[in-house]
């Protein structure tokens, strides 16, 4: 809504911060806690990005010789454990890709900060709670690395079972030494921060809207937050279930999984997809959100087709709890139950496309101006649209049992997350950068950031849809020679990934050093949102008199 | 008529032979050698057609607002944010497109996921051929096979191990009424101490040996962790679930060798496992068979080897 319809009070001058260990410690301000986030996510995303680093680098050429040099032993001892490191870069490539990077990021750092300010509450509704979840958070990473560093089993340090942890291989047949434990501990610890989160963001978003937001005038991405946290608060009890019931097996002789005591190391696959396939929308629909906010700023129009936009969320939330199944269509499944799993998983199409075409739809007949973040988001919406399709494709079951497990599906899920998720993420920070910090970040830096990721990461992840058509299995360290090409043309698109890393930090300290002062709103007209109408960055304490939410469709 | 049909196509692509492993640099998928892999690749393709058109439909879309919307072109801005008839129309227009998906899916799921009940292709087959609907017939022995389905199936079972494969031939039995069964080891591991032999991470010390043109009802156990068996030329993936006993079925019509991975990750020598299959004649089979049971593996594995040297497209990949 445009500014002179809201109410404000900012009392700058009594903005009193605490010290620095009561202010970042035991931190209650959600804009701090969400800073915290920020930083931990850029902190677990460099270890993610390195370990991916250590993929493509062993995979550019066949054989194995690049994973050697990081493990111990002489030739073929070096060999062998490289086989081991290799499976535990990747389990934990996964692992802090998604549950301390993407989640953090979109969801503690993005949700914690613009949340309150897009709703116009002064905080979140449990001020130590959220402080709690980040602690959690951050000791959930901890005990991941350490749980890389002792032993897995016979072969060597860390869990290397993948990041699904499907027993046999995760539990003490597979893995017998500690690491799993510490493993199971790590994302337990995990689980228990996002579900205490996901509270946090409900309560606050259903009872701490600003007189006359009501939910169908929120901000999307508010609505992206609310339906992520509710499938979070219940995804997540179900895969804390399956953890238990794991590690029950592993040290107190239970035998869920186990088929020789009468378990069913099948029944694990269908909890950790019950929970693992809502993660997948919970990973994107924040940036889902993001992006319709930065597509109607810089098209200057009101974004199109608001309620659509709003409860295509919502669906593709609801949806997203009854298609886990698609990830196990080759584990002997009764073909009556594929076929629904197909028809289910399909339907998920309708409402992504919505939301493409709605985006489009805001672009169209507007005033575009390409700033990064705008360059972020539709570089975001075609690429989202790659992965969607190639989702078609993966549902069917009938093709699927061709691909499953092949690079096809790793080419898939990288464009909808590597290219969805993080762009969605990349957009958020170059959009709200000057909000969050107060100081401006470098235009050219930020573009050329853009580029390079852009034309990268598509060199990276595009050929590997030919591997896996060729039939190209995943989670291998060494290939036949039939697929030497394109593995070495997708490790050079991790190389020009890698310099646009460089040129993003590049960017973050240009900006840390020069502190070029931020404005207030620098987007001008097109940025109608609240966090807009304080001052950047937002005093330490806001909205102490609420906002009055008077224009039709705050949004 | 099917046969010939094969051999005019075999004559036509005798020059470079097909192989049925990875090539590099290599588009799409290798070469069909079951109807299974081949309906597959109809689908895949026809799926394909319709994914690249939405792609370029929406970069066409965002390249005209791109330049035709942008802040030069259009200084100011429209403040439309809702229009009915077009929100009807993305919404119902991609539900037809899955609904046309959809229609060739399941009949593409079932045909590959139900093992076939033979019986009753012999009878079908016949009471067609009785009732002079020859056309009918044509359509029918497209999917199913009379001649193949007379002799009943030859039954497998593949159990995946940390790290290699055993194959159980419960057909094959010796004389005290044991089923033949033996190990398929890798001839390469990634170590200094490899073979130099066969196809690099592909080749087995001995390999599955089928016969052609029959039915193959395949099994899959595992004695550990979970595996997957899969041949990406016959177009099946099955995992190899401790506790469980899945199956599938293939019918190869060609000669061969055929060349799969594991495919789910099952430890540390999980890119060592590879499944290599033989597809011979009956004869051919049999004599492998009889070594087998005779215990000379080394005899048996030499005379199915030869068959790498017939190499040819399958009638299946001919169509493509």
């Amino acid at each position: 809504m445009p500014m002179d319809e809201v109410a404000l009070d900012h009392h700058d001058a009594h903005d009193h911060k605490p010290g620095f260990f009561k202010r970042w410690l035991f931190s209650t301000n959600h804009k701090d806690i969400g800073t915290l986030y920020l930083i931990f996510a850029l902190i677990a995303g460099i270890v993610g990005y390195t370990l991916s680093g250590l993929i493509r680098w062993e995979l550019a050429e066949p054989g194995i010789g690049v994973l050697t040099q990081f493990v111990s032993g002489e030739g073929d001892v070096a060999i062998q454990n490289a086989k081991h490191f290799y499976n535990t870069v990747i389990t934990y490539h996964g692992l802090i890709m998604i549950f301390f990077m993407v989640m953090p990021a979109l969801i503690g750092g993005f949700g914690n900060w613009f949340v309150p300010l897009m709703i116009g509450a002064p905080d979140m509704a449990f001020p130590r709670m959220n402080n709690i979840s980040f602690w959690l958070t951050a000791a959930a990473f901890v005990l991941a690395c350490i749980s890389m560093m002792v032993p897995g089993g016979s072969a060597g340090n860390g869990f290397a079972g993948g990041w699904v942890l499907y027993p046999p291989l995760s539990s003490t047949t597979g893995h017998p030494g500690p690491a799993m434990d510490v493993l199971i501990l790590s994302l337990h610890t995990a689980g228990i921060a996002s579900i205490l989160g996901a509270i946090n963001f409900i309560v606050t978003i259903l009872n701490m809207r600003a007189p006359g937001m009501t939910l169908h005038k929120m901000p999307l991405f508010a609505w992206g937050v609310l339906v992520t946290a509710v499938l979070l608060l219940l995804s997540l009890p179900v895969l804390a279930a399956a953890l238990t019931m794991l590690l029950t097996d592993r040290n107190f002789g239970s035998q869920f999984f186990n088929p020789a005591g009468g378990g069913d190391p099948i029944m694990f696959q269908h909890l950790f997809w019950f929970f693992g396939h809502p993660e997948v929308y919970i990973m994107i629909l924040p940036a889902f959100g993001i992006i319709s906010h930065i597509v109607s700023t810089f098209s200057k129009k009101p974004i199109f087709g608001y309620l659509g936009m709003a409860y295509a969320m919502v669906s593709i939330g609801v949806i997203g709890f009854v298609v886990w199944a698609h990830h196990m269509y080759t584990v002997g499944m009764n073909v009556d139950l594929k076929a629904y799993f197909v028809a289910a998983t399909m339907v998920i199409a309708v409402p992504t496309g919505i939301k493409i075409f709605s985006w489009i739809a805001t672009m169209w007949g507007g005033s575009i101006e390409f700033k990064v973040p705008m360059l972020w988001a539709i570089g975001f919406i075609f690429l989202f649209t790659v992965g969607g399709v190639t989702g078609v494709v993966l549902a069917n079951a009938g093709i699927d049992h061709a691909l499953h497990d092949t690079y096809y599906v790793v080419a898939h899920f990288h464009y909808v997350l590597s290219l969805g998720a993080v762009f969605g993420l990349f957009a958020g920070w170059y959009y709200w950068f000057e909000k969050m910090f107060g100081i401006k970040y470098n235009g050219f830096i930020g573009g050329l950031h853009f580029w390079l990721m852009f034309v990268g990461s598509n060199v990276l992840f595009f050929p590997q849809h030919f591997l896996g058509l060729q039939g190209m299995p995943r989670r291998y360290i060494d290939y036949a020679d039939g697929f030497a090409t394109w593995h070495h043309i997708s490790s050079i698109g991790y190389a020009i990934t890698l310099v646009a890393t460089l040129v993003f930090f590049v960017g973050l300290v240009e900006a840390l050093v020069r502190r070029r002062k931020g404005v207030a709103n620098p987007w001008g007209e097109g940025a109608t949102t609240l966090e807009w109408t304080l001052s950047s960055p937002p005093p330490f304490h806001q909205y102490n008199e609420l906002p009055h939410v008077t224009a039709k469709g705050g949004h | 008529m099917r046969h010939l049909l094969a051999a005019m196509c075999a004559a036509i692509l005798a020059g470079p032979a097909l192989a049925f492993e990875p090539t590099d640099g290599a588009l799409g998928m290798q070469p069909a050698a079951t109807r299974i892999a081949e309906r597959i690749h109809q689908f895949h393709g026809f799926v394909l057609v319709i994914i690249t058109i939405i792609t370029i439909f929406v970069l066409a879309l965002l390249l005209w607002v791109i330049f035709r919307h942008n802040k030069k072109a259009n200084p100011q801005p429209r403040k439309f944010s809702h229009n009915t008839l077009v929100e009807v129309v993305w919404t119902v227009v991609p539900a037809l497109i899955l609904v046309a998906i959809a229609s060739q899916s399941f009949p593409n799921l079932y045909y590959q996921d139900v093992v076939p009940n033979l019986e009753q292709i012999t009878s079908k087959s016949k009471q067609l051929q009785a009732d002079g609907k020859t056309g009918a017939y044509e359509r029918y022995t497209k999917n199913y096979f009379p001649e193949a389905a007379e002799k009943g199936f030859v039954n497998i079972k593949a159990q995946g191990n940390q790290w290699n494969w055993t194959y159980t031939y419960p057909d094959i039995v010796d004389d005290a009424g044991y089923p033949l069964e033996f190990v398929s080891n890798p001839l390469q591991v990634g170590l200094s101490t490899d073979s130099k032999e066969g196809v690099r991470n592909l080749s087995v010390d001995y390999p599955m040996v089928i016969p052609v043109g029959r039915y193959i009802r395949y099994y899959t156990a595992a004695a550990d962790v979970i595996h997957s068996w899969t041949v990406p030329a016959f177009g099946v993936k099955t995992d190899a679930v401790p506790g469980r006993l899945n199956e599938g079925w293939f019918l190869v019509d060609q000669p061969g060798v055929y060349y799969g991975q594991c495919s789910e990750l099952c430890g540390v020598n999980h890119a060592y496992m590879p499944i290599e299959v033989r597809v011979v004649s009956e004869e051919e089979y049999a004599r492998w068979a009889e070594l087998m049971l005779a215990g000379d593996y080394d005899a048996a594995a030499a005379s199915v080897r030869q068959v790498a040297s017939t190499e040819q497209a399958t009638k299946f990949a001919a169509k493509q």
